[in-house]
Protein backbone atom coordinates (compact mmCIF):
# COMPACT_ATOMS: atom_id res chain seq x y z
CA UNK A 1 0.00 0.00 0.00
CA UNK A 2 2.99 2.29 1.12
CA UNK A 3 4.29 1.17 -2.09
CA UNK A 4 1.59 2.14 -4.32
CA UNK A 5 1.49 5.18 -2.47
CA UNK A 6 5.35 6.04 -3.40
CA UNK A 7 4.40 4.75 -6.66
CA UNK A 8 1.48 7.00 -7.37
CA UNK A 9 3.12 10.31 -5.90
CA UNK A 10 6.76 9.12 -7.73
CA UNK A 11 8.98 10.05 -4.67
CA UNK A 12 11.43 7.95 -3.09
CA UNK A 13 10.88 6.96 0.58
CA UNK A 14 13.21 6.96 3.20
CA UNK A 15 10.40 5.55 5.73
CA UNK A 16 7.10 4.45 6.51
CA UNK A 17 5.49 6.01 8.96
CA UNK A 18 2.36 3.56 10.90
CA UNK A 19 0.13 3.91 13.95
CA UNK A 20 -0.27 0.79 15.39
CA UNK A 21 -3.50 0.27 18.08
CA UNK A 22 -3.02 -1.57 21.27
CA UNK A 23 -5.77 -3.60 20.27
CA UNK A 24 -5.19 -4.15 16.42
CA UNK A 25 -4.02 -7.70 16.74
CA UNK A 26 -0.99 -7.06 15.24
CA UNK A 27 2.45 -7.69 17.00
CA UNK A 28 5.09 -4.99 16.32
CA UNK A 29 7.98 -7.31 16.27
CA UNK A 30 6.50 -9.66 13.72
CA UNK A 31 5.55 -6.16 11.27
CA UNK A 32 9.22 -5.20 11.84
CA UNK A 33 10.52 -8.55 10.99
CA UNK A 34 8.35 -9.11 7.89
CA UNK A 35 9.10 -5.44 6.98
CA UNK A 36 12.40 -5.76 5.21
CA UNK A 37 11.30 -9.22 3.43
CA UNK A 38 8.11 -7.77 1.87
CA UNK A 39 9.98 -4.84 0.84
CA UNK A 40 12.80 -6.49 -1.44
CA UNK A 41 13.35 -5.95 -4.77
CA UNK A 42 10.29 -2.65 -4.11
CA UNK A 43 10.20 1.19 -4.59
CA UNK A 44 10.47 0.76 -0.45
CA UNK A 45 13.94 -1.55 -0.48
CA UNK A 46 16.12 -0.28 2.19
CA UNK A 47 13.32 2.00 3.86
CA UNK A 48 12.45 1.82 7.60
CA UNK A 49 9.20 1.31 9.10
CA UNK A 50 8.60 3.44 11.83
CA UNK A 51 6.09 2.26 14.62
CA UNK A 52 3.94 4.40 16.74
CA UNK A 53 2.35 2.88 19.30
CA UNK A 54 -1.15 3.74 19.66
CA UNK A 55 -2.59 2.84 23.07
CA UNK A 56 -6.42 2.04 23.66
CA UNK A 57 -8.41 5.43 24.62
CA UNK A 58 -12.09 5.16 25.95
CA UNK A 59 -15.15 7.08 26.43
CA UNK A 60 -15.96 7.39 30.11
CA UNK A 61 -19.56 7.84 29.71
CA UNK A 62 -19.61 8.99 33.60
CA UNK A 63 -16.92 11.29 33.48
CA UNK A 64 -18.00 12.16 29.86
CA UNK A 65 -14.84 12.36 28.72
CA UNK A 66 -12.17 9.86 26.91
CA UNK A 67 -9.60 7.80 28.67
CA UNK A 68 -6.34 6.10 28.41
CA UNK A 69 -6.28 2.34 29.59
CA UNK A 70 -3.81 1.61 31.84
CA UNK A 71 -4.34 -2.16 31.06
CA UNK A 72 -5.91 -4.25 28.14
CA UNK A 73 -7.22 -6.68 30.81
CA UNK A 74 -9.56 -4.01 32.77
CA UNK A 75 -11.41 -1.81 30.33
CA UNK A 76 -12.72 0.68 33.00
CA UNK A 77 -12.38 4.51 33.79
CA UNK A 78 -8.70 4.64 35.25
CA UNK A 79 -10.22 7.52 37.33
CA UNK A 80 -13.66 6.47 38.48
CA UNK A 81 -13.52 2.70 37.75
CA UNK A 82 -16.83 2.46 35.55
CA UNK A 83 -16.59 0.17 33.32
CA UNK A 84 -16.72 0.87 29.60
CA UNK A 85 -16.87 -0.75 26.04
CA UNK A 86 -16.87 2.54 23.98
CA UNK A 87 -13.53 2.43 22.37
CA UNK A 88 -12.31 5.48 20.36
CA UNK A 89 -8.72 4.34 19.52
CA UNK A 90 -6.69 1.33 19.63
CA UNK A 91 -7.90 -0.80 16.65
CA UNK A 92 -5.21 1.57 14.06
CA UNK A 93 -3.48 -0.21 11.65
CA UNK A 94 -2.53 2.36 9.68
CA UNK A 95 -0.16 4.11 7.46
CA UNK A 96 0.23 7.68 8.66
CA UNK A 97 3.55 9.18 6.11
CA UNK A 98 6.16 9.09 3.96
CA UNK A 99 9.30 10.03 5.19
CA UNK A 100 11.17 11.27 2.08
CA UNK A 101 14.94 10.39 0.68
CA UNK A 102 16.77 14.58 1.76
CA UNK B 1 23.96 20.48 10.13
CA UNK B 2 20.39 18.09 10.29
CA UNK B 3 17.48 18.85 8.38
CA UNK B 4 13.87 18.31 9.40
CA UNK B 5 12.60 14.82 7.19
CA UNK B 6 10.35 15.34 5.02
CA UNK B 7 7.53 14.04 5.80
CA UNK B 8 4.76 13.45 3.26
CA UNK B 9 0.79 12.69 5.17
CA UNK B 10 -1.08 9.75 3.72
CA UNK B 11 -3.77 8.19 5.98
CA UNK B 12 -3.99 4.66 4.67
CA UNK B 13 -5.56 1.80 6.78
CA UNK B 14 -3.85 -1.68 6.16
CA UNK B 15 -7.03 -3.44 6.51
CA UNK B 16 -9.06 -1.14 4.38
CA UNK B 17 -9.56 -4.08 1.37
CA UNK B 18 -11.01 -6.37 3.86
CA UNK B 19 -13.20 -3.66 5.33
CA UNK B 20 -14.49 -2.63 2.70
CA UNK B 21 -15.43 -6.42 0.79
CA UNK B 22 -16.79 -6.82 4.62
CA UNK B 23 -18.88 -3.88 4.60
CA UNK B 24 -20.44 -4.91 0.74
CA UNK B 25 -20.76 -8.63 2.39
CA UNK B 26 -23.00 -6.91 5.37
CA UNK B 27 -25.04 -4.83 2.58
CA UNK B 28 -25.86 -8.04 1.19
CA UNK B 29 -26.57 -9.75 4.06
CA UNK B 30 -28.97 -7.23 5.34
CA UNK B 31 -30.83 -7.34 1.88
CA UNK B 32 -31.56 -10.96 1.99
CA UNK B 33 -32.26 -10.71 5.06
CA UNK B 34 -29.91 -13.56 6.50
CA UNK B 35 -28.36 -12.97 9.95
CA UNK B 36 -24.24 -13.69 10.14
CA UNK B 37 -22.68 -15.45 13.28
CA UNK B 38 -18.91 -16.40 13.36
CA UNK B 39 -17.88 -18.26 15.84
CA UNK B 40 -14.23 -17.79 17.12
CA UNK B 41 -12.30 -19.71 19.73
CA UNK B 42 -8.51 -21.96 20.35
CA UNK B 43 -8.22 -25.08 18.71
CA UNK B 44 -10.41 -28.01 20.52
CA UNK B 45 -12.97 -25.70 22.49
CA UNK B 46 -15.72 -27.42 20.69
CA UNK B 47 -16.99 -24.95 17.86
CA UNK B 48 -17.65 -27.70 15.43
CA UNK B 49 -20.00 -29.66 18.78
CA UNK B 50 -21.41 -26.76 18.79
CA UNK B 51 -22.00 -26.01 15.80
CA UNK B 52 -23.36 -29.25 14.81
CA UNK B 53 -25.92 -29.13 17.71
CA UNK B 54 -26.87 -25.24 16.62
CA UNK B 55 -27.65 -26.52 13.35
CA UNK B 56 -29.35 -29.43 13.93
CA UNK B 57 -31.75 -27.63 16.34
CA UNK B 58 -32.16 -24.58 14.31
CA UNK B 59 -32.91 -26.07 11.10
CA UNK B 60 -36.57 -27.25 12.24
CA UNK B 61 -37.67 -23.50 12.54
CA UNK B 62 -34.94 -21.51 10.12
CA UNK B 63 -33.22 -21.78 6.89
CA UNK B 64 -29.38 -22.34 7.93
CA UNK B 65 -26.02 -22.93 6.74
CA UNK B 66 -22.75 -22.88 7.38
CA UNK B 67 -19.33 -22.16 6.32
CA UNK B 68 -16.43 -23.61 7.92
CA UNK B 69 -12.59 -22.65 7.98
CA UNK B 70 -9.64 -24.91 8.06
CA UNK B 71 -6.30 -25.08 7.63
CA UNK B 72 -6.53 -28.41 6.08
CA UNK B 73 -9.15 -31.54 5.98
CA UNK B 74 -12.86 -31.72 5.14
CA UNK B 75 -13.10 -33.20 8.57
CA UNK B 76 -15.20 -30.58 9.97
CA UNK B 77 -17.80 -30.00 7.24
CA UNK B 78 -18.09 -33.47 7.23
CA UNK B 79 -19.43 -33.47 10.81
CA UNK B 80 -21.40 -30.58 10.36
CA UNK B 81 -22.89 -32.24 7.43
CA UNK B 82 -24.16 -34.51 9.99
CA UNK B 83 -26.93 -32.42 10.89
CA UNK B 84 -28.16 -32.03 7.32
CA UNK B 85 -28.16 -28.68 6.36
CA UNK B 86 -26.02 -27.08 3.62
CA UNK B 87 -22.40 -26.94 4.68
CA UNK B 88 -19.19 -25.81 3.00
CA UNK B 89 -15.92 -26.12 3.78
CA UNK B 90 -12.81 -23.22 3.31
CA UNK B 91 -9.49 -24.53 3.33
CA UNK B 92 -7.26 -21.92 4.00
CA UNK B 93 -3.85 -23.67 3.45
CA UNK B 94 -1.50 -22.04 5.74
CA UNK B 95 -3.28 -18.83 6.72
CA UNK B 96 -4.65 -19.09 10.22
CA UNK B 97 -7.95 -16.93 9.74
CA UNK B 98 -10.82 -16.49 7.56
CA UNK B 99 -10.92 -13.09 5.60
CA UNK B 100 -14.06 -11.24 3.85
CA UNK B 101 -12.67 -12.09 0.37
CA UNK B 102 -12.42 -16.15 1.13
CA UNK B 103 -16.36 -15.52 2.28
CA UNK B 104 -16.96 -13.76 -0.94
CA UNK B 105 -15.68 -16.21 -3.02
CA UNK B 106 -16.97 -19.50 -1.24
CA UNK B 107 -20.25 -17.82 -1.62
CA UNK B 108 -20.07 -17.37 -5.31
CA UNK B 109 -19.19 -21.07 -5.70
CA UNK B 110 -22.47 -22.03 -3.35
CA UNK B 111 -25.64 -22.06 -5.02
CA UNK B 112 -27.80 -21.93 -2.08
CA UNK B 113 -31.15 -20.13 -1.57
CA UNK B 114 -31.90 -17.81 0.32
CA UNK B 115 -31.28 -18.48 4.20
CA UNK B 116 -32.19 -16.96 7.69
CA UNK B 117 -28.94 -17.75 9.19
CA UNK B 118 -25.44 -18.45 7.64
CA UNK B 119 -23.02 -19.30 10.47
CA UNK B 120 -19.31 -19.01 10.03
CA UNK B 121 -16.64 -21.30 11.59
CA UNK B 122 -13.58 -19.70 11.62
CA UNK B 123 -9.72 -21.23 11.65
CA UNK B 124 -9.15 -22.26 15.22
CA UNK B 125 -6.89 -18.93 16.24
CA UNK B 126 -7.33 -16.36 19.09
CA UNK B 127 -4.94 -13.76 17.67
CA UNK B 128 -5.36 -13.42 13.86
CA UNK B 129 -9.40 -13.62 12.91
CA UNK B 130 -9.51 -10.77 16.02
CA UNK B 131 -8.31 -8.10 12.89
CA UNK B 132 -10.63 -9.63 10.24
CA UNK B 133 -14.05 -8.55 10.02
CA UNK B 134 -16.30 -10.88 7.96
CA UNK B 135 -19.38 -9.09 7.05
CA UNK B 136 -20.52 -11.04 10.28
CA UNK B 137 -23.55 -9.63 12.20
CA UNK B 138 -22.77 -11.37 16.06
CA UNK B 139 -19.39 -13.03 16.68
CA UNK B 140 -19.66 -15.54 19.51
CA UNK B 141 -16.20 -15.85 21.20
CA UNK B 142 -16.06 -19.26 22.59
CA UNK B 143 -13.59 -20.68 25.51
CA UNK B 144 -14.23 -24.17 27.27
CA UNK B 145 -13.90 -25.11 30.96
CA UNK B 146 -10.63 -27.19 30.37
CA UNK B 147 -8.90 -24.05 28.80
CA UNK B 148 -8.94 -21.55 32.69
CA UNK B 149 -10.54 -18.76 33.23
CA UNK B 150 -8.12 -16.74 32.03
CA UNK B 151 -7.93 -16.85 28.35
CA UNK B 152 -10.10 -13.47 28.12
CA UNK B 153 -7.16 -11.98 29.89
CA UNK B 154 -4.51 -13.76 27.78
CA UNK B 155 -6.71 -13.15 24.59
CA UNK B 156 -8.09 -9.37 25.46
CA UNK B 157 -8.23 -8.52 21.75
CA UNK B 158 -10.51 -11.23 20.35
CA UNK B 159 -12.75 -11.26 23.29
CA UNK B 160 -12.97 -7.47 23.03
CA UNK B 161 -13.84 -8.27 19.33
CA UNK B 162 -16.72 -10.43 20.09
CA UNK B 163 -20.55 -9.56 20.81
CA UNK B 164 -20.93 -12.77 22.74
CA UNK B 165 -19.26 -15.80 25.00
CA UNK B 166 -20.20 -18.81 24.99
CA UNK B 167 -18.76 -21.03 27.57
CA UNK B 168 -18.41 -24.72 26.25
CA UNK B 169 -18.23 -28.27 27.81
CA UNK B 170 -19.77 -27.23 30.95
CA UNK B 171 -20.25 -30.59 31.51
CA UNK B 172 -16.84 -31.20 32.29
CA UNK B 173 -16.73 -27.99 34.94
CA UNK B 174 -16.54 -30.09 38.22
CA UNK B 175 -14.17 -32.39 36.98
CA UNK B 176 -11.86 -29.23 36.07
CA UNK B 177 -12.86 -27.16 39.04
CA UNK B 178 -13.94 -24.51 36.70
CA UNK B 179 -14.60 -21.40 38.21
CA UNK B 180 -17.33 -19.81 36.87
CA UNK B 181 -17.38 -16.51 38.55
CA UNK B 182 -14.12 -15.66 37.56
CA UNK B 183 -14.60 -16.95 34.08
CA UNK B 184 -17.30 -14.44 33.79
CA UNK B 185 -15.82 -11.32 35.55
CA UNK B 186 -12.56 -11.97 33.55
CA UNK B 187 -15.06 -11.91 30.61
CA UNK B 188 -16.60 -8.65 31.78
CA UNK B 189 -13.12 -7.31 32.21
CA UNK B 190 -12.45 -7.15 28.61
CA UNK B 191 -15.46 -6.59 27.37
CA UNK B 192 -18.15 -4.98 29.82
CA UNK B 193 -21.68 -5.38 29.26
CA UNK B 194 -20.70 -8.66 26.73
CA UNK B 195 -23.31 -11.41 27.34
CA UNK B 196 -22.14 -14.96 28.48
CA UNK B 197 -23.49 -18.42 28.27
CA UNK B 198 -22.94 -21.60 29.56
CA UNK B 199 -23.60 -24.29 27.57
CA UNK B 200 -23.03 -28.44 27.14
CA UNK B 201 -23.27 -28.84 23.42
CA UNK B 202 -22.73 -32.88 24.89
CA UNK B 203 -25.52 -32.52 27.56
CA UNK B 204 -27.67 -29.42 25.60
CA UNK B 205 -26.95 -27.78 29.05
CA UNK B 206 -27.85 -24.01 28.53
CA UNK B 207 -28.47 -24.44 24.82
CA UNK B 208 -32.03 -22.93 24.99
CA UNK B 209 -30.83 -19.60 25.95
CA UNK B 210 -28.05 -19.62 23.57
CA UNK B 211 -30.15 -20.05 20.70
CA UNK B 212 -33.20 -17.79 22.03
CA UNK B 213 -30.01 -14.73 21.57
CA UNK B 214 -28.91 -16.20 18.38
CA UNK B 215 -32.45 -15.93 16.92
CA UNK B 216 -33.26 -12.83 18.71
CA UNK B 217 -30.40 -11.31 16.68
CA UNK B 218 -32.28 -12.35 13.65
CA UNK B 219 -35.42 -10.64 14.66
CA UNK B 220 -33.78 -7.15 15.80
CA UNK B 221 -31.92 -7.49 12.12
CA UNK B 222 -35.65 -7.95 9.94
CA UNK B 223 -37.30 -5.17 12.03
CA UNK B 224 -34.46 -2.77 12.67
CA UNK B 225 -34.45 -0.09 9.75
CA UNK B 226 -30.86 -0.30 7.84
CA UNK B 227 -29.64 2.96 9.30
CA UNK B 228 -29.69 1.66 12.88
CA UNK B 229 -28.49 -2.17 12.06
CA UNK B 230 -25.30 -0.46 9.83
CA UNK B 231 -24.31 1.42 13.35
CA UNK B 232 -23.95 -1.92 14.91
CA UNK B 233 -22.21 -3.25 11.73
CA UNK B 234 -19.39 -0.27 12.28
CA UNK B 235 -18.55 -2.09 15.52
CA UNK B 236 -16.40 -4.63 13.51
CA UNK B 237 -14.94 -2.67 10.87
CA UNK B 238 -12.10 -0.71 13.43
CA UNK B 239 -10.34 1.93 12.17
CA UNK B 240 -12.00 1.84 8.90
CA UNK B 241 -14.36 4.72 9.39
Amino acid sequence: MAQEEAERRKVQVDAVHLDLGALSGVVKEALLFSYGVACDGTLLEGSRLVVTDVPIEVFCSVCKVPRTLKSMQWFCCPECGAATSEILHGKELVITALELKQ
Amino acid sequence: MTTEPRLLAVRKNVLKQNDVLARALRDRFRAQGTSVISLVSSPGTGKTALLERTLTLLKENYRVAALVGDLATENDALRLARSGVPVKQITTGTICHLEAAMVERALEEWSIGPLDLLFIENVGNLVCPASYDLGEDLRLVLLSVTEGEDKPLKYPTIFNSADAAVITKCDLAVAVDFDEVTALANIQAVRPGMPAFLVSSKTGQGLSNYLQFLTATLHAKLHVPADEASSHAEIHSGTSR
